[in-house]
């Protein structure tokens, strides 16, 4: 017997997505899957490691804790929509260029949407509060420092271009 | 201008920063269905039936499988006799053991299908540890050999027990490297596609061109027929380059069943069956006088190697045992190992590789001498350092000949960017003020082995050679590709091996590709591990430009009517020496390259390429000096870094960007051994870790800023002078953190704190006023 599917309507990126889902369909598993936006990743089954950081109406979320069903009718961004003054690159992302803030690129999405949605929040955060904020997202390759200079140069460059 | 040296910014940067890069399961093919394993729920136990009907009625299973139907299929790869089955036969010997796979079309299905399979396991007593699998009596984890400690390899040296006997003082204790994870960010990940044509296979992995060569002896295949694609790979420490059973069970039902099949691990699946890596015990004998020379060193490694003996999990005890005496001139040193199965997840290499062991051993092996005579750590260190007009080095081992090193420049600039005597003072005062957090100091003066290359290094672990390969391919407008048979997995090496052709070839950086990680396209490969990428492969792709070079200055002199010798490259172009007014440039050099014409007698087109197969005379020995501060709350046992100072030695650098995030990440790894992280089983072999909610990767709060510095004792292995980067970080920081911590609770007699140092076992001490 076929598990029962729900409708769920959601923006993605400010497009209108939607898809017949099983109930139990994760957000991360939505985008990945039935949205083809494979940049958001998955990283463990216990909402540990931030992989799958989202914005959901602008609140970073990791979507594998998200059900797809509670995303229905809100404004998802993913790390596919992002853009900015620099070369088509957010402040974010070209703050984890320039500062060498991803090796292995795994971890990178989740880290750059928890990022954007820091600096929302708090425009010039100290390291420690990029530290904290940035908690719920493990990397294992860079040892944090150079992602929290990644950050730093966002916050001081996030007027634009020079 | 030479960009070897300089900052560069990353080439694969855009891809990861966008959501563009592609890892495997980005990847997903018409028709790909899905692989789930069922997963033994105990440590140790006799399988006496599987029950898969409920599985077999799941909608949308396209197969189910336990181990009777692989019969006929060769085990996986390892040490002869001790090969692994596929899947669990007979008995599970580690909790999380896969005993049956499951294909189906969807995700969810598979999932679900596993979790209807019912094994009736009749659960044996566990071996949890290396004591209770070496104890009288143990029940044997393999049942074709009664004890668990399966090879043994003892020091037998009259001349060093004599030196021991007759040393001034004899100190012998244990020190024990505890259980890890290497936890990269992306799980194990397969796709196998197998057509009428032939296999194609995409799988998170170090070294494709060798999961080419197993896959297809697996199969009885031949090579050209067996495509394997390490894409974006989300990190690796050592733990994608071994057998997995996933490697040969999606191949094996793709073709089943004439479609895609895609296996994505779980991060549970992922603590349990990806190689763990360390679990050492090492019992250390060492005879010092009352200067704090050091005159003998024995130690006896003890390597638990979990439920199935891996070849480079066999192997690690030989590198750990070789790199025993670090740092030191000791006159006496030998060591000796005993290979342990126990019911645990297999062992394997993860960041360093049994050099972290190594470097835990003396250093903390040293701090315990100091302790005993009295001394400050640093003074018995320098007394026996090996002095630096002293190299090359012979050891003990007939492995470890030290290239080049200068130990003492690595400590001096350490305590020049950290102000030990200032520490000291505030340390004192802090133990008398309540209101100040107990301080601890501690040193590393690490040692270890990079590079691995020289023949012989590697074929021992089931790799074809040592060498790396290194192919450059002029284009006809003058750009250029290099393929490297190093896979990277975040080391940047499509921007240092950019870097190094773009200075050789006299080309733009911008137009320099560098390609890995596909056997269609790379000739053939070894891989990235051992910290070896640079060293053996980047001079592989220096030593290939240069023959490109030389050819391309035989086509420049030929248009320019000029002798080839007087021909220099630079800045996209050939010039002749002493008249800069006649020049020509890449391009035009590079399409005329491809025109029978144009070419000088004796050329053909086309042969603006060259391929090399480097493999280096000698391993390099990166070294260092780390320093670390940490503060313990006297009244929670809280401990926290404080201060992480960093001077490496790695040779000359390529780019100091990415070296630096190397030792960054590597220390933050090794901080997490030393304070955090470590895999923990009850009585039953029940592991207690087995999620990110109780194995503790450290996130950015829970590690320092870090000070770091280089000196520059370069080798002579390799053109570039480069040692080698990738595991000195892991190597360098737990003796330094643990050294540390016993230092902040010395004053109370405690001598030493087994790894991962957490608050426990502070409180204890603090409780007990001691050891």
């Amino acid at each position: 017997m076929s598990n029962p599917t729900t409708e769920v309507s959601v923006s993605v990126n400010g497009s209108d997505t939607s898809a017949s889902v099983e109930p139990r369909t994760l957000l991360a598993h939505y985008l990945r899957d039935d949205q083809g936006l494979t940049g958001t990743h998955i990283g463990c089954d216990t909402s540990n490691c931030g992989a799958c950081t989202v914005l959901l109406n602008g609140d970073a979320v990791k979507s594998c804790t998200v059900l797809a069903v509670q995303a229905d009718g809100k404004d998802v961004t993913t790390v596919e929509g992002l853009s900015g003054p620099f070369e088509g690159f957010s402040a974010v992302q070209e703050g984890f260029r320039q500062e060498h803030g991803l090796q292995c690129g795994y971890c990178t999405p989740g880290m750059i949407m928890a990022a954007t949605a820091l600096l929302a929040d708090n425009p010039s955060p100290s390291r420690d509060e990029i530290r904290e904020n940035l908690e719920g997202n493990l990397c294992r390759c860079t040892g944090y420092q150079m992602i929290v200079n990644a950050v730093e140069w966002a916050a001081q460059n996030a007027g634009g271009a020079e | 201008m030479s960009l070897v040296g300089a900052k560069v910014l990353r080439k694969e940067d855009p891809n990861l920063i966008t959501g563009r890069g592609q890892f495997v399961d980005d990847i997903t093919p018409t028709g790909t269905a899905y692989l789930a394993f069922a997963t033994s729920d105990v440590a140790h136990g006799r399988i006496n039936s599987i029950d898969t009907s409920e599985a077999d009625a799941v909608e949308g299973v396209l197969a189910v499988w336990t181990a009777a139907d692989l019969e006929g299929m060769p085990p996986l790869d390892g040490p002869p006799g001790l090969e692994r089955p596929v899947l669990a036969t007979g008995k599970v010997r580690f909790a999380g053991e896969p005993y049956a796979v499951v294909v189906a079309t969807g995700r969810a299905a598979a999932a679900d299908a596993a979790a209807a399979i019912y094994a009736d396991i009749e659960a044996l007593p566990a071996n949890t540890s290396i004591d209770v699998a070496l104890a009288e009596g143990a029940a044997p984890v393999d049942d074709n050999i009664p004890v668990n400690g399966i090879f043994s390899m003892p020091v037998e040296d009259p001349e060093l027990d004599a030196a021991l006997e007759s040393a001034p003082h004899t100190l012998s204790f244990q020190l024990s490297n505890n259980r890890c994870s290497a936890v990269p960010i992306e799980p194990n990940t397969v796709l196998a596609d197998w057509s009428p044509a032939g296999l194609t296979m995409w799988a998170t992995h170090q070294a494709p061109h060798k999961l080419r060569t197993d896959t297809a002896r697996w199969f009885g295949v031949s090579q050209d027929t067996v495509r394997c694609i390490a894409p974006d790979v989300g990190g690796g420490f050592g733990a994608k380059i071994n057998p997995a059973p996933e490697l040969v069970l999606a191949p094996a039902l793709s073709r089943h069943l004439g479609r895609p099949v895609k296996y994505t691990q779980t991060r549970s699946e992922c603590m349990l069956n990806m190689y763990h890596g360390r679990a050492q015990q090492t019992d250390v004998q060492v005879g010092f006088d009352d200067e704090g020379n050091v005159l003998a060193l024995k130690v006896h490694v003890f390597q638990d190697n979990g439920a199935y003996a891996d070849a480079g999990g066999m192997g690690m005890p030989a590198l750990t045992t070789a790199m025993a005496a670090g740092c030191y001139q000791i006159p006496k040193v030998g060591g000796g190992w005993t290979n342990v199965l126990t019911n645990a997840t297999p062992i394997a290499a993860y960041r360093g590789a049994g050099r972290p062991e190594a470097s835990f051993n003396i250093e903390r092996t040293m701090d315990i001498v100091a302790d005993e005579l009295g001394m400050d750590p640093l003074e018995v260190r320098r007394k026996n350092f090996i002095p630096a007009d002293a190299f090359p080095y012979p050891t003990h081992s007939e492995v470890a000949v030290y290239d080049s090193g200068n130990y003492a420049a690595s400590l001096d600039e350490l305590l020049n960017i950290m102000d030990y005597e200032a520490l000291k003072t505030e340390q004192a005062a802090n133990r008398d003020d309540p209101s100040k957090p107990l301080l601890g100091i501690g040193f590393s003066c690490w040692l270890e082995i990079a590079a691995f290359g020289p023949a012989g290094a590697l074929e021992a672990f089931g790799h074809l050679g040592s060498w790396e390969s290194g192919q450059v391919r002029i284009q006809p407008d003058g750009s250029a590709i290099i393929y490297t048979g190093a896979s990277p997995h975040g080391q940047g090496t499509v921007t240092t091996f950019a870097q190094i052709a773009s200075d050789e070839l006299g080309i733009d950086f911008d137009k320099i590709s560098v390609r890995h990680g596909d056997t269609a396209t790379v000739v053939q490969g070894i891989g990235t591990m051992g910290s070896r990428a640079t060293a053996v492969g980047g001079e592989s792709v220096k030593m290939a430009s240069a023959q490109v070079v030389d050819k391309a200055k035989a086509i420049a002199a030929h248009i320019l009517e000029a002798n080839p010798d007087d021909i220099e490259v630079t800045g996209d172009q050939f010039n002749v020496a002493g008249s800069p007014s006649a020049s020509v440039t890449w391009a035009e050099v590079a399409t005329k390259s491809f025109q029978n014409l144009e070419l000088p007698e004796g050329m053909q087109p086309g042969e603006l390429e060259a391929t090399v197969h480097n493999a280096p005379p000698n391993f390099s020995f990166p070294a260092g000096a780390y320093g670390c501060v940490v503060e313990v709350d006297k009244l929670t046992a809280e401990i926290s870094i404080r201060e992480m100072y960093l001077v490496d030695d790695c040779g000359n650098v390529i780019n100091p960007l990415l070296a630096e995030g190397q030792v960054h990440g590597g220390v933050a790894q090794g901080i997490a051994q030393a304070l955090y992280e470590g895999m923990q089983y009850n009585e039953d072999g029940q592991p207690l870790t087995g999620t990110l909610v109780d194995y503790l990767v450290p996130g950015a709060p829970d590690v320092p800023e870090y000070t770091s510095s280089r000196t520059t004792t370069p080798t002579p292995n390799n053109s570039m002078g480069a040692k080698g980067i990738g595991e000195s970080g892991s190597v360098g920081a737990p003796p330094a953190v643990v050294n540390a911590a016993v230092d902040a609770v010395s004053h109370l007699g405690v001598r030493d704190i087994p790894m991962p140092v957490t608050p426990q076992k502070l409180f204890a001490i603090l409780q007990g006023g001691g050891s």
